[in-house]
């Protein structure tokens, strides 16, 4: 039934004793939960772990809550769930900042289902109006509507009533103007029709379109940006403190803020340096991994520069500081990425685009009304107003306020489906317009596990003790080498020493064994000094890396591959991939500069793919970017989407997705209008009675609702890619851009 | 007519009803999980 857990599932105890110390929540996104078992599997691990009070899963947001003790770290849940074959991270921070969001939906809901009640009960007493009530009864069925109508306007109209003042307090007439006026006008007229006892009162329409409203409205704050908050993160890695060597050789802390250009500080194994620097003496290997996106530790030695934010891994050094801490490089990618975070903020969704020409024409069409029945009746304002007021209820956005939500409320259920975290409603539009795709390398199209390649002959004896010398480290090549020679048995070596920037040894049988950096700087095999063989890696391509760049490649969207790597490295994963245009060796800067050299094009825009440190600010710069669940935090939060799993596949699927969304978004508008144009002239010339007004407005709500669902029937990722061997998702991409 | 008296008040009383019970679901968190929910109902404990 459910790919991700196995069937068998026993009885959960949720609740345990209470145990000392202070409750903490975790809160965990496990993509990959998919059924009613894989919840119960999760729940019942969590309640057998130590120190964990209680665990809730919810599959609908695939999410797991967990209350715990200070006993247990976040890590061991993680490691827990691992073992259970399901891949989680914590989102504890994402979540706070969402609490806010949460909350705005929930009194929209709140104010829905107020709306809702009200016009239900309305739309009862209105139809028997309708149906042949007259004389005092009418009259009573139209107190008892005012009566609900008051206060239910008065409550759910309050998101549109606010949004209106605050437009206004800034001098701007937004969509929700027309809206209020409307209801409000509605409401009056209404009240003094009931109570000079007239045949037609307007309860119905004026509650009814709030209620419509509010149903698109709630659904586009499920859709609306969260803060992103890439640049706080990225604080983590600057040091607060330093230490700082004296002429004298005596050593002092100062805080990172003191440190000027010039002075010697001290690095021990494992902390980070805290301004660009230099080293003068001592040797030990660096993990730059948050320049050059590569996982595997560099050697350094005396003379060579070091950048704030890497890390130092083995020895002890002392640098001498090139740069104050504010122009280091890591000052620079946090500037870069705030600079690259305000202009995405720059762009205009089309429901606003629409309501910039909506909301004039609606205004100028009501005034109109107004102005031409007051000649045309020689002065009797009561039915100009009528007229008018007609108008601006018919006109009312209410398909056109469903017709973007919608769709993407349902594509991105879909997305999420299929594993696509979409952390940005915008994104979607700007997905489907996507000419140009850059990929990272190491950890976007490649997994950023190395594997052996080539390696020397080696005899048994050898064999074994190559491999027990491997195992000992846990250098990246060194566990290569270690799974590429397994199975083997486990000899007694004496004396191993792992060697900073160099590579490990031991003594063997009296021999003395070495895997290391040779003479040539290639990965050497040594025994007593004489060279056994070189060892050569490759890296594991990502699943499905292969069929996503072939995809868009068919699909006319060109490929990029940008990488920190050396130029070997590089271009042996670009001609795996087909990718003829690649660039090594590349700093976040030069990053930078190809996806915004691109994005100043107006044909079409930039979609970057990457995890790194390193890649986000062109995450956040690109028009749209995909982060892999396993990129570091500053990528995810730089980057609209986050793909929950491993496979590629579903970067080309959710354009697809994407040109569908847009093609059914313009659809909806289009139904819209056609409405308008058929409604308005209806009421223009006094035709519209409330009834008709009230079943105009529900169908057409309707019948954009029930196109968007048409979204809901998309073929999965995995048969796109098999479909597209024969072609016909290149040509799906093709048409879309077309249409 | 004298039977409005009553019927109306009624369906407004009925119809009041439906909306607390549903503003209080919200409140105590009934809709944050639906498919969740759809699947404990399977489970046997």
């Amino acid at each position: 039934m459910c790919g991700a857990c196995g069937t068998a599932v026993e009885d959960v105890a949720l609740n345990r004793e209470k145990t000392s110390g202070a409750t903490q929540e975790f809160e965990f996104s496990v993509p990959s939960m998919s059924c009613g078992s894989c919840v119960a599997k999760i729940e019942s691990a969590m309640a057998q772990l130590p120190g964990v009070e209680s665990a809730r899963a919810n599959l609908t947001l695939k999410r797991l809550l967990v209350y715990a003790t200070d006993d247990i770290t976040d890590h061991a849940i993680i490691e827990r769930l691992k073992s259970l074959s399901f891949d989680a991270f914590r989102i504890d921070d994402e979540a706070k900042a969402d609490t806010e969001h949460q909350a705005k939906a929930r009194s929209l809901l709140r104010a829905m289902a107020v709306a809702g009640f009200g016009s239900a009960n309305i739309m009862l007493l209105s139809v028997s109006a309708w149906s042949g009530a007259d004389g005092a009864t009418r009259d009573l069925f139209h107190l008892v509507s005012a009566l609900i109508a008051v206060p239910v306007v008065l409550f759910s109209g309050q998101p549109f009533f606010r949004s209106a003042l605050s437009g206004l307090s800034v001098g701007r007439i937004n969509m929700d103007f027309p809206i209020s006026l409307a209801v409000i006008l509605a409401l009056l007229m209404s009240i003094f029709q009931t109570m000079t006892g007239q045949p037609e009162a307007y309860f119905d329409a004026a509650v009814m379109l709030l209620f419509f409203l509010l149903i698109g409205r709630y659904l586009d704050q499920l859709m609306r940006t969260r803060a992103r908050n890439a640049v706080v993160s990225l604080s983590q890695y600057a040091t607060k403190q330093a230490i700082v060597v004296g002429q004298n050789g005596d050593t002092s802390t100062i805080e990172a803020d003191q440190i000027e250009t010039g002075m010697v500080l001290r690095l021990h194994a494992g902390s980070r340096v805290p301004a660009d620097s230099t080293i003068i003496s001592g040797s030990t290997d660096i993990d730059r991994s948050m320049v050059t996106g590569e996982a595997e530790p560099v050697s350094a030695r005396s003379g060579d520069s070091l950048e704030a934010g890497t890390l130092n891994l083995t020895g002890s050094v002392d640098v001498r500081v090139d740069k104050p801490v504010n122009q280091s490089f890591l000052a620079e990618v946090t500037r870069m990425l705030n600079a690259a975070e305000q202009g995405k903020s720059q762009y205009i969704r089309i429901a606003d685009r629409a309501a910039r020409i909506y909301t004039p024409a609606v205004h100028t069409l009501a005034g109109a009304a107004f102005i031409s029945w007051m000649m045309y009746t020689g002065g009797d304002w009561q039915v100009s107003l009528l007229v008018a007021i007609s108008v601006l209820i018919i006109t009312c956005p209410c398909a056109l306020g469903l017709a973007v939500p919608v769709a993407h409320v349902v594509s991105a259920s879909q997305l999420f489906r299929h594993g696509l975290l979409m952390r940005d409603g915008a994104a979607l539009e700007k997905l489907a317009n996507v000419t140009r795709a850059v990929f990272d390398k190491t950890g976007t199209v490649t997994m950023g596990i190395k594997t052996v390649d080539a390696m020397p002959h080696l005899s048994a004896a050898h064999h074994n003790a190559i491999a027990t010398l491997a195992s000992h480290s846990s250098h990246p090549s060194s566990m290569a080498i270690c799974n590429h020679l397994k199975p083997f048995a486990a000899v007694e070596l004496e004396a191993i020493k792992e060697l900073p920037g160099h590579g490990i040894e031991a003594i063997y049988q009296g021999k003395r064994l070495f895997i290391g950096r040779g003479a040539d700087e290639s990965t050497t095999i040594m025994v007593d000094d004489a060279v056994l063989g070189t060892v050569s890696f490759t890296e594991q391509l990502r699943p499905g890396a292969r069929n996503c760049l072939n995809t868009l490649r068919q699909a006319g969207i060109s490929t990029q591959l940008l990488s920190g790597d050396s130029s070997v490295a590089v271009e042996r994963i670009a001609n795996r991939l087909g990718i003829s245009d690649f660039h090594f060796g590349q700093t976040p800067k030069d990053k930078m500069s190809h996806v915004s050299a691109a994005g100043d094009g107006e044909a079409g825009n930039t979609l970057m793919v990457g995890d790194g440190i390193n890649d986000a600010p062109c995450l956040a710069a690109a028009d749209v970017s995909i982060a892999p669940s396993s990129a570091a935090d500053v990528g995810r939060q730089a980057s609209d989407f986050v793909m929950a799993r491993d496979s590629l596949d579903v970067v080309p699927w959710a354009i697809v997705m994407a040109k569908r969304t847009d093609r059914i978004v313009r659809q909806n508008f289009a139904l819209a209008i056609i409405y308008n144009c058929i409604a308005v002239p209806l009421a223009f010339l006094g035709y519209a009675s409330p009834l008709f007004a009230a079943i105009a407005m529900s169908l057409s709500s309707i019948v954009v609702i029930a196109n968007s669902l048409r979204l809901m029937h998309t073929s999965a990722p995995a048969n796109a890619v098999k479909e597209n061997k024969v072609g016909p998702v290149g040509g799906n991409l093709q048409e879309g851009a077309v249409a | 007519m004298n039977q409005l008296v009553f019927l109306i008040p009624v369906a407004l009383f009925l119809g009041g009803v439906g909306l607390v019970a549903f503003l209080w679901c919200l409140k105590n968190g009934q809709f944050d999980d639906p498919q969740g929910a759809a699947e404990r109902i399977l489970q046997d404990d």
